[in-house]
């Protein structure tokens, strides 16, 4: 563990998320810009991997709370713990307290970690008060809500307030922005044709905007759209659908941390 | 009889995703359904203390169910009605046949009635000389084509008005070829015609019951036709069916839910017609039944009431969740392959049905909390999904691909050091690999995944690769 600024404010426990990790560091970086920024002193422990949702989720309570207890004793002690995504905030938040609830040692334990873990989004406006944001983008944008986030953590305004701080962007919104893309975890594997069926929904409600950028606060969603909209325009089948239309995380726009390829696209 | 195929799921899937007509019908049902509640629930300040109210009550009548069904059957027997007791479908149906048969009936009239549809009462009274005659339009409409309801209260909701016409053509016999049957008054009129002599004609009337009221003894019905009304009203005989859940303990308790059922269901602050049932005609009513009977199933319920999933028994059958939920909107109720479809369905089928024959449907969703958000009894149906999906791992009734390949995740997860170890150059290798477009069209490992959608590249080395860099 290394103590990344100097300052004084609240101690962060950064939990990048395995997405995060494994697909697109830049989030994890611009996340601890946008924190430290906010003078908040960022940790990164080391011993975390994931959340433990895909066991929770698939009925695999052991393996479950086996990773639950690693991220308690990874995090506890920070002021705070914040992760770029509402789903595993939001299984932190909200069930670990129900995967531990016949442990009488581990309950207090994690609901005070419950108490203290944030979705990035919604952790800078709530609890930081961000509010001069020096990003700049001229670009028309488009939010998608991802379920955890918005259901489970009523992120909903956080994100809009953050970009509305944004120098030049301009936020439209788009009709399907709180449906389900169909990514769901393994969902999105196992039920394939049903995932594709609903992302495609989402992909035709995002073409009806003149956006030219949709953002969110879960990469797995991200991924799952900008996926789709890819091979929509590798097959060529949707007119509509702007081969323009880019996808990133909210927070390498909130950063200002644009400089990487969007999701999905290569260098140059 | 329709058989249920809940345990052909999959395949159900796969031929509702390209069965054009269904699509187009389910597009409707997102937009009209959906855009109704959304208006009705906002223009109700009180709204989501309803809910709350809503959702109390059920609890409340749930953890006494025994107490209230006690009072319910002392007062319907005080107004003269009969309260019979069905375990299961098998006494249940014995038991509407054995009415039936006292009355020397030849023909029923039937309310829109899910019980009815768990029991398959129409095939059991076909099958022993009776005819069962639907006068919901929608049940009426499914009854001609031979097939289950797709949705809780729009039963047919996936057929299109030229298919009416078609299951008219063929089956009304009377009907001259020249006669237009185009525009759905057209349509309502002839199902109208047709309807109207099996009303006067009834010998029994079966109606579901939305609510039974313990303080009264009275059933509730609402309805939009008024079909329910003359179900009950006309023929000598009303049975009205109804499941354990059903009973509310007061007037007032079920006027709050009435208030909340409508609004979720369709949108409307109430349905067309809600009529109270309590007991047979009396000496000074101009009308109603001589003999009023109540059949009550229990099929299972005490045994969820005991379980992890007693929540479910708070469902007053609105359609809300499905109407919302995105999975059920994209596959339609018949792919569920019972009688309750959508979130509800996936629920309460494994509940009833038992676990091994609907495995699948607990795990066919993204868990998006849609359904909770809209309940209007505010049931946690992603909770209880969940506890399905437990039940599913333990006893090794899901695919063992995915547990396997969780099992094989967890190893590393639970592993921070062999994680990081491993996850490094793989990720650097993915990356690499699709360095040119940026994605990959083809991962052999996800083909759940580029099947449909390019799998966008890592960016190459792990964030946790990359810190340590930095802070060295």
């Amino acid at each position: 563990m290394t103590v990344a600024s100097p300052n004084s404010g609240p101690k962060v426990g950064l939990f990048v998320t395995c997405l995060v990790d494994l697909m697109r560091p830049s989030i994890g970086f611009a996340a601890i810009k946008l924190l430290e920024d906010a003078g908040c002193q960022i940790e990164v422990p080391e011993s975390q991997t994931c959340c433990g949702q895909p066991a929770y989720n698939s009925g695999d309570r052991q393996n479950a709370k086996d990773i639950a207890r690693l991220v308690v004793d990874a995090f506890e002690d920070y002021d705070y713990v914040v992760a770029p995504s509402g789903s595993c905030a939001g299984m932190i938040k909200e069930h670990y307290p129900k995967l531990f609830a016949d442990d009488l040692e581990m309950t207090p334990r994690v609901y005070n970690l419950a108490q203290k873990t944030h979705e990035l989004t919604s952790f800078l406006i709530d609890v930081m008060n961000t509010q001069d944001l020096t990003a700049k983008l001229e670009q028309k944008i488009t939010y998608h809500d991802s379920c955890a986030g918005l259901r489970e953590l009523g992120v909903k305004a956080q994100p809009r307030q953050l970009l509305a701080q944004v120098e030049g962007a301009e936020l439209q919104e788009y009709e399907g922005a709180e449906t389900c893309c169909g990514f769901g975890g393994t969902f999105c594997v196992k039920y394939s044709d049903i995932s594709d069926h609903m992302v495609k929904q989402s992909v035709e409600s995002l073409a009806e905007t003149d956006a030219e950028l949709v953002l969110g606060g879960d990469l797995g969603c991200l991924m799952n759209i900008q996926g789709k909209l890819s091979r929509l325009q590798d097959e060529g089948k949707e007119t509509n659908l702007k081969a323009t239309l880019k996808v990133r995380h909210v927070a390498e726009v909130l950063a200002g941390m644009i400089d990487t390829p969007p999701i999905g696209e290569a260098d140059g | 009889m329709v058989e249920a195929t809940t345990t052909q799921f999959k395949s159900n899937v796969k031929k509702a995703l390209v069965d054009k007509q269904l699509q187009k019908a389910l597009a409707g049902i997102k937009t009209g359904f959906v855009h109704n509640r959304k208006i009705a629930s906002e223009r109700l300040e009180e709204f989501e203390d309803l809910r709350d109210r809503a959702r109390d009550i059920k609890t409340h009548t749930i953890q006494h169910l025994d107490a209230y069904l006690e009072i319910y059957q002392q007062n319907v027997e005080a107004s003269g009605g009969h309260v019979h007791w069905a375990r299961d479908e098998t006494e249940a149906r014995e038991i509407i046949l054995a009415i039936c048969q006292s009355v020397d009936a030849k023909t029923v009239t039937k309310g829109k009635s899910m019980i009815g549809e768990e029991i398959a009462i129409n095939d059991y009274l076909e099958e022993n000389g009776l005819e069962p005659i639907e006068t919901d339009l929608g049940e009426y409409i499914i009854q001609l084509r031979g097939e289950a309801p797709s949705h809780i209260i729009a039963p047919a909701s996936h057929v299109s008005k030229e298919q009416v016409a078609d299951a008219f053509r063929e089956t009304h016999k009377n009907l001259p070829a020249e006669r237009s049957l185009e525009e759905p008054d057209e349509l309502l009129a002839e199902a109208r015609a047709m309807l109207r002599d099996k009303f006067i004609n009834a010998d029994v009337g079966i109606t579901g019951a939305n609510f039974l009221i313990a303080e009264t003894g009275s059933s509730v019905i609402v309805t939009n036709e008024g079909n329910g009304d003359l179900t009950q009203t006309l023929p000598g005989v009303h049975i009205a069916l109804a499941s354990i859940e059903k009973v509310v303990p007061t007037l007032e308790d079920t006027t709050t839910l009435l208030r909340v059922l409508a609004r979720s269901a369709t949108g409307q602050e109430m349905s067309s017609y809600t009529t109270f049932s309590t007991g047979p005609r009396r000496a000074a009513d101009l009308d109603g039944p001589a003999e009023y009977h109540v059949v009550i199933l229990d099929n299972g319920r005490t045994d969820l009431l005991a379980g992890d999933f007693s929540e479910m028994l708070r469902c007053i059958r609105c359609g809300a969740c499905l109407n919302h939920c995105p999975v059920y909107n994209s596959i339609g109720g018949h792919a569920y392959g019972w009688v309750y479809p959508g979130p509800m369905g996936a629920v309460l089928t494994p509940g009833l049905m038992g676990l091994d024959e609907a495995a699948d449907l607990p795990q066919a969703s993204t868990l998006c909390g849609k359904c909770e958000e809209v309940c209007p009894v505010r049931i946690p149906l992603p909770s209880l999904l969940r506890r399905w999906r437990d039940q599913v791992y333990v006893r090794d009734l899901g695919d063992w691909q995915t547990k396997w390949a969780l099992k094989w995740w967890a190893v590393f997860a639970k592993r921070p050091a062999l994680y990081h170890f491993f996850a490094g150059p793989k990720m650097q290798f993915l990356g690499w690999w699709a360095r040119k477009k940026g994605h990959l069209k083809y991962i052999p490992s996800l083909k759940g995944w580029t099947r449909n959608r390019n799998f966008p590249a890592p960016q190459g080395k792990t964030f946790q690769q990359l810190w340590k860099e930095k802070r060295k």
